[in-house]
């Protein structure tokens, strides 16, 4: 398909981006204008079988879909690969097998076609993403996801951390214990969707470890006292995932307002998987109210992991003169958000 | 309660609202802390119950082991509201920012001091950032909001107390950042003994470890 495009001469209506997403589970591609128009964002989620993520396992899946999720986003956006003008793609943090094959794809585009490669960090592309598609301008950021958990916002050039998880995500606490709760994720019905459902039918609130330290929280004391809970045996599983949903979040809400006192920013945007959560989008609506903020809900497509998401901060990267040659484009394991330098806000 | 007289907020916290009053002829704060609409009510009274009833007793020992903090008058658990002296002066967030080099030097290393008062006496702040701290007019620096305050004296609180002053330094003060925290546990060291400092130096990169997504770094 690729060798047959190259012949043609290039003619570029619009300049576009093209974004491979690869750092966990999902392998998604987006193409986006230079304008910010989403053209494609296409995904295929690696399922596994029993237990978490295994990367090795998930990077074969990515290897395996690359091609068809590539070509369904080019026939998406009508997009031939001859009139995309640069590569974007998630160079970190995330799992190592999973960023390198999202990275060889991204690679092996960019050489063929001969256009700039730009490597994106995950965590700022949600930010960017989240931005354009509700208009935010200046927020603070709740970001919270299976590998996840940060209430951030822009202060002189970077988007610092102002909390964060000292232990595990939010994702990953509510995942492991729907796990060990022996439940089993279907494809499409991922596990936070499950707790919720069996948390609107609890009622007890049972008394679990509630840990803020300063701005950031801990959860994995929380995920132990849960699972203890539940096997005594005295709460039933709805209670149980009741109390550990409103426990967690009441957590990530009061670091999330505390932030927003501190910085006295007028928006919230609350994004990542975990913001699917109604209880939590209404828990975070809550608090923008009451400190007269706008509360910015990403719609759950560009929330989740996306490959939109890395097109679209791929344009504002390259717009802005940030380009990755490829000897320098190894992945980044723990790339942090307050790493990145960003240029395209003044 | 009732007696509280000429409320002006002068502050909506995140956990709490501080108002300006007057009572019984002095000035005083009142610290109220609002029901939370956003967490079970069940959980709500808890936490604020809980934190109403611990921050006064906190603040007294800090007191006590040579921290300046401000007096408190009057508690209510019921109200979840704490009237206590007002303490007039800069907070160091402000100050920091503002002073000489030099002069950061010297509020840097005090502040490590008092922080290691509080360690030494099984305090831990909970919630170590310069926005809650205030030089007061007699150049006393006086540490507010105990609210995430415990009692303790494991390595483990400590570090993530400094941690937290760490990080809280990094969002706010990154341009001088690292020199302040070198300063803060210089002063912390002089305090606590330098092996008592070091067993908590390590524990906080034993912290950072542990958080998401850290490459490992000198310190």
């Amino acid at each position: 398909m690729l060798k047959h495009e190259k012949m043609k001469t290039r003619k570029i209506s619009k300049p576009c981006c093209l974004g491979i997403e690869s750092t966990a589970d999902d392998f998604s591609v987006g193409i986006s204008t230079f304008k910010g128009e989403i053209l494609a964002n296409v995904k295929s989620a690696y399922v596994p079988t029993e237990g978490g993520i295994h990367p090795r396992e998930a990077a074969r899946h990515h290897a395996d879909m690359a091609d068809k999720v590539l070509q369904e986003a080019f026939a998406k956006s009508g997009i031939k690969p001859s009139g995309v003008s640069i590569v974007a793609f998630s160079q970190g943090p995330g799992l190592g097998p999973c960023l390198r094959t999202g990275a060889t794809v991204a690679r092996a585009l960019a050489s063929y076609l001969d256009i700039p490669l730009v490597g994106v960090n995950h965590c700022v592309a949600h930010v960017e993403i989240g931005k354009l598609e509700t208009g935010a301008k200046d927020p603070i950021t709740l970001y919270v996801s299976g590998g996840n958990t940060i209430v951030s916002a822009f202060d002189s050039g970077r988007y610092r951390v102002f909390g964060e998880t000292l232990d595990i995500a939010l994702g990953n606490c509510l995942d492991v214990f729907a796990r060990e709760t022996g439940l089993r994720q279907k494809v499409g019905v991922p596990f936070g969707a499950a707790i919720e459902k069996l948390a609107s039918k609890g009622k007890k609130l049972a008394r679990l470890p509630y840990s803020v330290k300063g701005m950031d929280v801990s959860l994995s004391g929380l995920l132990t006292a849960a699972m203890n809970l539940l096997n005594k045996g005295q709460y039933s599983l709805e209670d149980v995932c009741y109390s550990l949903q409103e426990t967690a979040f009441s957590m990530v809400a009061e670091i999330t307002e505390r932030a927003l006192a501190h910085t006295e920013k007028n928006e919230v945007l609350l994004t990542g998987g975990v913001a699917a959560n109604k209880r939590l989008r209404s828990m975070i609506e809550i608090i923008a109210g009451e400190h007269n903020a706008t509360f910015c809900a990403v719609p759950i497509e560009f929330a989740v992991d996306n490959g939109a998401m890395i097109a679209w901060t791929g344009v504002l990267a390259y717009t802005h003169n940030v380009v990755t040659p490829v000897e320098k484009s190894f992945v980044k394991l723990k790339w942090r958000l307050e790493e990145v330098e960003i240029p395209w806000i003044k | 309660m009732d007696k509280v007289s000429r409320q002006v907020l002068v502050k909506k916290g995140a956990e709490a609202n501080l108002y300006l009053a007057s009572w019984h002829g002095r000035k005083v704060i009142l610290k109220k802390r609002l029901p939370k609409k956003y967490r079970p009510q069940a959980l709500d009274d808890q936490i604020r119950s809980y934190r109403t009833i611990h921050e006064p007793q906190l603040i007294h020992e800090a007191k006590k082991a040579g921290v300046p903090t401000p007096t408190v008058f009057l508690v209510s658990v019921k109200e979840a509201t704490i009237i206590m002296e007002f303490i007039e002066g800069k907070q160091l967030k402000h100050l920091l920012s503002e002073v000489s080099p030099a002069k950061r030097k010297r509020l840097c290393l005090k502040i490590g001091k008092l922080a290691g008062k509080l360690h030494q006496h099984g305090i831990v702040h909970g919630d170590l950032t310069t926005s809650n701290m205030i030089l007061g007019k007699t150049g006393k620096i006086y540490f507010v909001d105990f609210g995430l305050g415990e009692k303790t004296d494991e390595t483990e609180a400590r570090g993530v107390d400094l941690h937290l002053m760490k990080r809280a330094l990094q969002s706010t003060h990154f341009k001088f950042a690292d020199k302040c925290f070198q300063d803060i546990i210089e002063g912390y060291q002089r305090v606590l003994g330098v092996e008592c400092a070091k067993n908590v130096l390590d524990k906080i990169k034993e912290i950072e470890k542990r958080g998401r997504y850290i490459v490992e770094r000198k310190m």
